[in-house]
C-alpha cells in the first residue's frame, strides 16, 4: 500500500503517530529507565512537574510515575500484540478447519465457539488467571481465549465462500492433500478479512489487560497502566494525577491503535477498488 | 482395443426449491487412448456436470465410470490420488483456476511435488522443460498469475495439467474464454501434445469451430442425455438431432484443422 494515500487520512496519520509514540516509549523505556520502575525513587506523592528528576511526580510508596508509564507502555503492547495474535492463529486454524472440513467437524467446531461466546469474555479472562496464577504468558493466553471467536467466525465465513473457487478445485484434480489445500491455498487467501479485525482486537487486548490488573491479577513484577490506576484510587481525592496520567495514556494507546488499524484498511480497500 | 475411459449411465439430480431436476440423464460414451472425443451442447446441457463428476468434484447419484481398468468412482483418498495424475483437468477461466497468490514456477512446482516426478533439485529444470514445452519462455516462472496474458495463463495450465503425463485430459471449455487467434494457437498446441504423447482429451465446448478443428468423435449433449453421438466431421456435416443442426446453424465457417495438421 502506498505511503501517500496512508498519509492522506488525518486519522490514519493521527493514528500512527500515536503509535509510533507509544512504540518508541515502550522501546527507550530500559535506556532513559534502567533501573526497576517498582524502586522507590523519591518522596512519596510529590505531584507533577515538582521536581524536574521526577518530572510527573510519585506515587503513595515514592515510585517514579514517568518511569512507570514507560515501562508500562512496554507492557500494554506487548500484551497487546502478542494476544491479538494467538487469538487471530488459533482462531484462523480453527475457522479454516470447520469451513474447509464442513460437516460434523464444522458442527463441533462451531458449538465450540458459540460456547465460548456466550461466556463474557472477561469473565473467562479473569477465571483463568485466577485459577493458573498472574504472570504475563498467562494473561496472554486469558485474552486470547476470549478473544480468538470473532477471527474463527470471519475465517469459517470467507473460507465456505473461497471452498468453492476454481482453484480449490484444481488442487484437487492435481492431487494435493487436502490439509495443504486448507492451509496453503484457502487458509492465505481467507486472513485479509481477518486482519482487518486486528487493530480491534489489540485494541480490545490492551483494555483487558488494563482491567486485569486494575482487579490485581496482572505480572505483580511488571508497571501495568492498569495497575498504576489501581494503585492511585486510595488517593483519588488528594492526588488524581497518580490515576489519571495512566489512564489518559491508556485511552491514547486505544486510539492510536484504532486509529492506525482504520488507516490501513481503508487503504487497503482504495487500492482493491482501483485495481 | 479397449476404451481409456469407459462411462456408464451417469446421472445427477439436483434440488432446487423443492424441484429436482436432472441435470445428467444417463449419460453414457467412451474414449480411447489418443482419441479427442468433443462433449457438445448448449449451456445447461451437462456437459461441465459430466467433468467435475469425472474428475471427481462432484459426486453422481448413479452411473458407473471405469478409467484405465480402474473403477473411478469407487475411488477414495490416497487411491483417489494416487490415480489423479493420469487423470488432469483445464478450466475455462485460468485466472480462477490458479491460486491468485501464486507465481507460475509454483503452479507447475506443485504437482511435480506432490506425485515426486522430480527431485527437489531436478525441479526448477523441469518446470523450465515444461513452460517451453508449452511454448513459453523459462523467464515466465517467476512472474505472478496476473502479471500474464490469458493465453499465456491457459499454456501455464497445460504445462500444470501434462506435468504428471496424464493419460487423459479433460478440457472444460478451455478455449473458450481466449481470442480468435490465440485459441488457434492453443488448439495447435493441444493436437501436437497428443500425437507426440497420445494423450486423449475430452474437449468440452459448445464452440463448433474448435471441435471440428480437434475431435475425431463428437456427442451431443442436450437436456442431461446425450443425444447424438459420432465420426465429428461426419455428425457436424449432417446431424441427425434436431439441438445438433441448432449448433451446426449458429457456427460461421471455420478453417478445419484436422485435416491440415495431420
Amino acid at each position: 500500500m502506498s505511503l501517500a494515500r496512508l498519509l492522506r487520512s488525518p486519522d490514519a496519520v493521527a493514528g500512527f503517530v500515536i503509535l509510533g509514540l507509544l512504540g518508541a516509549m515502550a522501546l527507550a523505556a530500559p535506556l532513559l529507565f534502567p533501573g526497576d520502575p517498582l524502586a522507590i525513587a523519591g518522596q512519596p506523592l510529590l505531584r507533577p512537574f515538582q521536581d524536574w528528576a521526577l518530572p510527573l511526580g510519585t506515587d503513595r510508596l515514592g515510585r517514579d510515575v514517568l518511569a512507570g508509564l514507560f515501562h508500562g507502555a512496554r507492557t500494554s503492547l506487548a500484551v497487546g500484540l502478542a494476544a491479538a495474535a494467538a487469538s487471530i492463529l488459533v482462531g484462523s486454524i480453527v475457522g479454516t478447519i470447520a469451513g474447509f472440513a464442513g460437516g460434523l467437524v464444522d458442527e463441533v467446531l462451531m458449538r465450540i465457539t458459540d460456547a465460548f461466546q456466550t461466556v463474557p469474555g472477561f469473565l473467562l479472562s479473569l477465571a483463568l488467571v485466577s485459577v493458573v496464577g498472574p504472570s504475563l504468558g498467562v494473561v496472554v493466553m486469558a485474552i486470547a481465549l476470549s478473544a480468538w471467536t470473532g477471527p474463527a467466525r470471519i475465517a469459517r465465513a470467507e473460507v465456505l465462500s473461497i471452498r468453492e473457487r476454481d482453484y480449490v478445485a484444481s488442487a484437487r484434480v492435481i492431487g494435493m492433500h487436502p490439509v495443504e489445500i486448507a492451509f496453503r491455498e484457502v487458509l492465505p487467501n481467507a486472513l485479509p478479512p481477518v486482519l482487518a479485525l486486528s487493530s480491534v482486537i489489540v485494541a480490545a487486548a490492551i483494555l483487558t489487560e488494563a482491567a486485569l490488573s486494575f482487579l490485581g491479577l496482572g505480572d505483580p513484577n511488571r508497571v501495568t497502566w492498569g495497575g498504576m490506576i489501581a494503585e492511585g484510587r486510595a488517593v483519588l481525592r488528594s492526588a488524581p494525577y497518580l490515576s489519571v496520567i495512566p489512564g489518559i495514556a491508556l485511552v491514547l494507546a486505544v486510539l492510536g491503535v484504532y486509529l492506525a488499524g482504520e488507516g490501513v484498511v481503508e487503504g487497503t480497500a482504495a487500492r482493491e477498488r482501483q485495481a | 482395443m479397449s476404451a481409456l475411459l469407459d462411462v456408464q449411465g451417469l446421472s445427477k439430480r439436483y434440488r432446487r426449491g423443492d424441484k429436482e431436476f436432472a441435470a445428467l440423464d444417463g449419460v453414457s460414451f467412451s474414449i480411447a487412448s489418443g482419441e479427442t472425443l468433443a462433449l457438445v451442447g448448449p449451456s445447461g446441457s451437462g456437459k461441465s456436470t459430466v467433468a467435475r463428476i469425472l474428475l471427481r468434484l462432484v459426486e453422481p447419484d448413479g452411473g458407473g465410470a471405469r478409467f484405465d481398468g480402474e473403477d473411478l468412482l469407487a475411488l477414495r483418498g490416497a487411491a483417489l490420488r494416487a490415480i489423479r495424475p493420469k487423470l488432469q483437468m483445464v478450466f475455462q477461466d485460468p485466472l480462477a483456476a490458479f491460486n491468485p497468490r501464486a507465481a507460475v514456477a509454483r503452479l507447475i512446482d506443485d504437482p511435480l511435488r506432490i506425485h515426486g516426478i522430480a527431485g527437489r533439485a531436478a525441479r526448477p529444470g523441469a518446470i523450465a522443460a515444461l513452460l517451453e514445452r508449452v511454448g513459453l519462455a523459462p523467464e515466465l516462472a517467476g512472474r505472478r498469475v496476473h502479471e500474464i496474458s490469458g493465453g499465456q495463463r491457459q499454456r501455464v495450465a497445460i504445462a500444470r495439467a501434462i506435468a504428471t503425463r496424464p493419460r487423459l485430459i479433460v478440457l472444460d471449455e478451455a478455449v473458450a474464454a481466449l481470442d480468435v487467434l490465440v485459441r488457434g494457437d492453443i488448439l495447435r498446441l493441444l493436437m501436437e501434445l497428443q500425437a507426440e504423447e497420445g494423450i486423449a482429451y475430452l474437449f468440452i465446448s459448445h464452440d463448433l469451430g474448435a471441435v471440428r478443428a480437434i475431435a475425431h468423435r463428437i456427442a451431443i449433449m442436450d437436456g442431461g442425455r446425450v443425444v447424438e453421438q459420432g465420426e465429428a466431421r461426419a455428425v457436424i456435416a449432417a446431424p441427425a438431432s434436431a439441438i445438433g443442426r441448432a449448433l451446426v446453424a449458429a457456427t460461421p465457417e471455420l478453417p478445419k484443422f484436422r485435416e491440415t495438421a495431420s
